[in-house]
């Protein structure tokens, strides 16, 4: 069984990103840039289908400036097969990118893809569930457990609350939780071995997809600063505060 | 244990201006010389530039040497200096500009750019790179792999996926390698930690005066406009530091309207109440500072140690199978405050050393005494020489006496003043008892200038994997409490710009030592100047630490 997955270059979750002057965007000058870490959660898995003999090759595919290359050779060090870049430089949404992933699932025509369940720069949680309506596949997002057999995947999707476990008829995409599994550390034989595993670098228009967007992004804005806490002396005071400062009670 | 292992020709630890230079030295004059040599860089930072941390102006002498086409490559040079204006701070408000004529020869900065160290480092691992060298970030160098001779052989990475009892974490635990090499050059910058231990082994400080070092603690703010004057570069001192706890402020007008502006203050001050972390805070609220900043919003954060011995604290750079390169031998001329054209000098004359010596069918393993001599006939060390004193003058006989005779020394003679200055006095055994030492009451933060120490260390990004053996050791566990906190009011809590040390009152009301280790902005103070020296300083897991943008 032939497993895609879906990587995206974010940027890292250690940093704290900042809003430009102008209000357009986040600023990504200098700031370091990572793998999604839903993104390393389902290649983790997609290895770990591989070690377990269910799964036979384990691409990885990536939609982005050619800088996403770095993010495709550590999911090769971390045990992925080979690599796949459609590379853009332009600002894609969640649709673009599903039709472009859509477009490499028709070559690939793997059994079962897995993606993270949302970016960590965006948040937008449509590309997985928009790839699935559009080449028809089954969906499991948002997926703890994945058990492959008999021609379905088990998979057990964190809702509010609980837990739901679900079958999915092959080929299915499956988008992931924190709670899959935590995905191991590239060790430095394999990072030297990842460079010499292959990379294909495609075009949206080699794909023949049109990568128009419908949305505009407006204006983007920090959160509004706290404001900072004050030390009452008595209950009283408090009580007074609450009351004819705050108007909560 | 037997560990997994690779071979290379070099291996360079630390992939600051010392270790990049060296790397793409040592392919240059492979490529000369028609010799195939591999080189690999090891840096624990998750990326390039991710731990650096400087001013910066920087001098291009050593990089006009290493790529004289700098320009046509794109290195990240984009701001020449247009200006130096000094200040001698008298109070919190008060101040002289010092007129250019009496300002000593060394702190002048034509020619010189204002730039992010951590971006040119960033420029010279594509260089590097390029040039056939491999670089892996997110790999510490734990250890230096010696035989039984007492040959460097290379290093050993450290463990990843080890939990905080040291024991291995199911599925995760992936094994530190050797990582072999007919030379190793060490280029940790500023007390490196193997730098550290390699010094003690070959007594390598024999014939050198102690280290001296500074801790510099920086912010880089994005200014308004109206304010910014790109190229403009400001030093000050006097206060709020003081001949007794000395130290000095820069102010560097960057491009984009952004500015980076630190305090470094002297490790060897004698008052342990002292907090470099608050002395920075209340700095930027003098009139000097206060009318660029004012407006501003802060972008980053961070901290990093500065070793300004120079020559006469420099130690033998060489052991058999290696060499210190850059900071992590000491190579910063401080009468410059500039330590990144040195490293990098150092680090390419070590490197073509080492091309040397295997031309010559040398097998590695031996001293590399040609990087020695290379290195005493260099403008290198002509340049440490002129400013042997420097430091030492300040020391000894204060800012303004010392100032003067710094004037005297670097202007009318160039620096070759016939004397020479020392001063062995460590800068741990600096400090005075907590009861014989004014305390100090620090404004609180007003959060559009100064902040606390937490919000501050938030900017750094800084992060370390929760569950691994805490990578700040002490010897003695019970030397905090028991003779730190009553003779110095135990400094830690407050010379650590990361908040990492903390004396907290349990439920019991017995006090107990507290290490944040994740707070770690890997600046080394603690390992400096702790008084009882019982902190040691350890790589954390790879890619632990700072993740610096443009500082
Ligand atoms: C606040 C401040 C201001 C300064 N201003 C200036 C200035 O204006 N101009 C100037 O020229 N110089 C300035 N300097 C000095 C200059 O930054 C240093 O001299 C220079 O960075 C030294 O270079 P280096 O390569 O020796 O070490 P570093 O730049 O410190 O680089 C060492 C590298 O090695 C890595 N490393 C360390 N240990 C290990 C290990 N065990 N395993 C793997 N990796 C490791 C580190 O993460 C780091 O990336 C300033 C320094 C400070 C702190
Ligand atoms: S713990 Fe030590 S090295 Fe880390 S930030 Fe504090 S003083 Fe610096």
């Amino acid at each position: 069984m032939k497993v895609l997955v879906a990587v995206k270059r974010v940027v890292d979750y250690n940093v704290k990103v900042r809003v430009k002057a102008d209000n357009s965007g986040v600023d990504l000058a200098n700031v370091k840039m990572a793998m999604n870490p839903f993104c390393e959660i389902a290649v983790e898995e997609a290895v770990r289908l591989k070690e377990k003999g269910i799964a036979s090759e384990v691409v990885v595919v990536s939609v982005g400036a050619n800088a996403a290359q770095e993010q495709l050779r550590t999911a090769l060090a971390l045990g992925a097969d080979r690599a796949v870049l459609v590379e853009s430089n332009d600002e894609l949404g969640s649709l673009a990118i599903a039709k472009l992933l859509k477009a490499v699932v028709d070559k690939e025509q793997p059994q079962l893809v897995i993606t993270g369940k949302q970016a960590i720069d965006s948040d937008n949680n449509q590309t997985g569930q928009m790839l699935a309506a559009l080449t028809g596949f089954a969906q499991g997002t948002f997926a703890s457990k994945i058990e492959i057999a008999d021609g379905k995947a088990n998979v057990t999707r964190e809702i509010d609350g609980g837990l739901q476990t679900v079958a999915l008829k092959l080929p299915a995409i499956v988008t992931t939780d924190l709670r899959l599994n935590e995905p191991r550390y590239a060790s430095l034989p394999n990072i030297m071995k990842a460079k010499k595993k292959p990379l294909d670098v495609l075009t949206p228009e080699a794909l023949g997809v049109s990568t128009a967007s419908t949305v505009k992004t407006l204006k983007v804005e920090a959160p509004a600063t706290r404001q900072a806490g004050i030390k009452v002396k008595s209950v009283a005071e408090l009580v007074e505060k609450l009351k004819n400062e705050a108007k909560v009670i | 244990m037997q560990r997994e292992y690779m071979e290379f020709d070099v291996v360079i630890v630390g992939a600051g201006p010392a270790g990049l230079s060296a790397a793409c030295r040592l392919k240059q004059k492979a490529v000369e010389a028609g010799q195939e040599l591999s080189v690999c860089v090891v840096e624990k930072g998750s990326e390039v530039g991710a731990h650096i941390l400087s001013g910066a102006v920087f001098e291009p002498r050593a990089l006009n040497e290493l790529f004289p086409d700098w320009q046509a490559l794109g290195a990240p040079l984009n701001t020449p200096v247009k200006r130096d204006d000094i200040y001698l701070l008298k109070s919190d408000a008060a101040a002289t500009k010092i007129p250019d004529f009496a300002v000593p020869k060394t702190m002048h900065n034509e020619g010189n750019y204002i730039i992010s160290l951590g971006n040119l480092c960033r420029w010279l691992a594509q260089q590097a790179e390029n040039l056939g060298v491999e670089i892996y970030p997110g790999f510490a160098a734990q250890q230096a792999l010696i035989d039984e001779q007492g040959v460097v052989r290379g290093i050993v990475t450290g463990d990843l996926g080890v939990d905080h009892e040291g024991k291995p974490k199911d599925g995760l635990y992936t094994p530190g390698m050797e990582l072999r090499a007919k030379y190793t050059l060490f280029a940790e910058g500023c007390r490196g930690h193997i730098g550290k231990q390699l010094i003690k082994q070959y007594r390598l400080d024999a014939n050198a005066d102690a280290q001296h070092y500074g801790i510099g603690i920086k912010e880089l703010w994005e200014i308004d406009p109206a304010r910014h004057e790109q190229g403009l570069v400001v030093h000050t001192a006097g206060w709020p530091l003081n001949d007794e706890n000395p130290g000095g402020s820069f102010l560097y007008h960057l491009e984009n309207n952004q500015v980076v502006v630190g305090l470094i203050v002297d490790l060897s001050y004698s008052n342990p109440h002292l907090s470099p972390f608050d002395e920075f805070q209340r700095y930027k609220h003098h009139p000097v500072i206060r009318q660029y900043l004012e407006g501003g919003k802060r972008i980053s954060y961070g901290a990093r140690a500065i070793c300004k011995g120079g020559l006469n604290s420099l130690p033998k750079m060489v052991f058999p199978g290696g060499a210190l390169i850059g900071c992590d031998a000491g190579t910063l001329n401080f009468a410059k405050i500039k330590g990144s054209h040195t490293a990098m000098k150092s680090g390419m004359l070590a490197a073509e050393a080492i091309v040397e010596a295997l031309a010559v069918g040398r097998e590695g393993g031996d001293e590399l005494h040609n990087y020695v001599k290379a290195f005493e006939d260099s403008w290198l060390y002509d340049e440490l020489y002129r400013s042997r004193n420097f430091g030492a003058a300040m020391h000894k006989f204060g800012a303004i006496l010392g100032g003067a005779f710094n004037f005297v020394d670097q202007n009318l003679f160039g620096g070759k003043i016939p004397l020479t200055l020392h001063d062995n006095k460590p800068d741990h055994a600096c400090l005075k008892p907590a009861a014989q030492s004014p305390k100090i009451d620090y404004p609180k933060p007003d959060g559009k200038l100064s902040f606390d120490k937490l919000s501050s260390v938030f900017l750094s990004n800084t992060n370390h994997e929760e569950d691994q053996p805490c990578h700040l050791q002490l010897i003695d566990p019970n030397i905090p409490l028991a003779r730190n906190l009553p003779l110095y009011d135990e400094p830690a809590q407050r010379y650590c710009p990361a908040g990492v040390y903390e004396i907290v009152t349990q439920e019991s009301g017995e006090k107990k030592f507290q290490i944040n280790a994740q707070n770690c902005v890997h600046c080394k103070t603690c390992d400096i100047k702790d008084p009882a020296q019982n902190i040691t300083w350890m790589t954390p897991e790879g890619t632990g630490g700072p993740t610096y943008p443009n500082m």
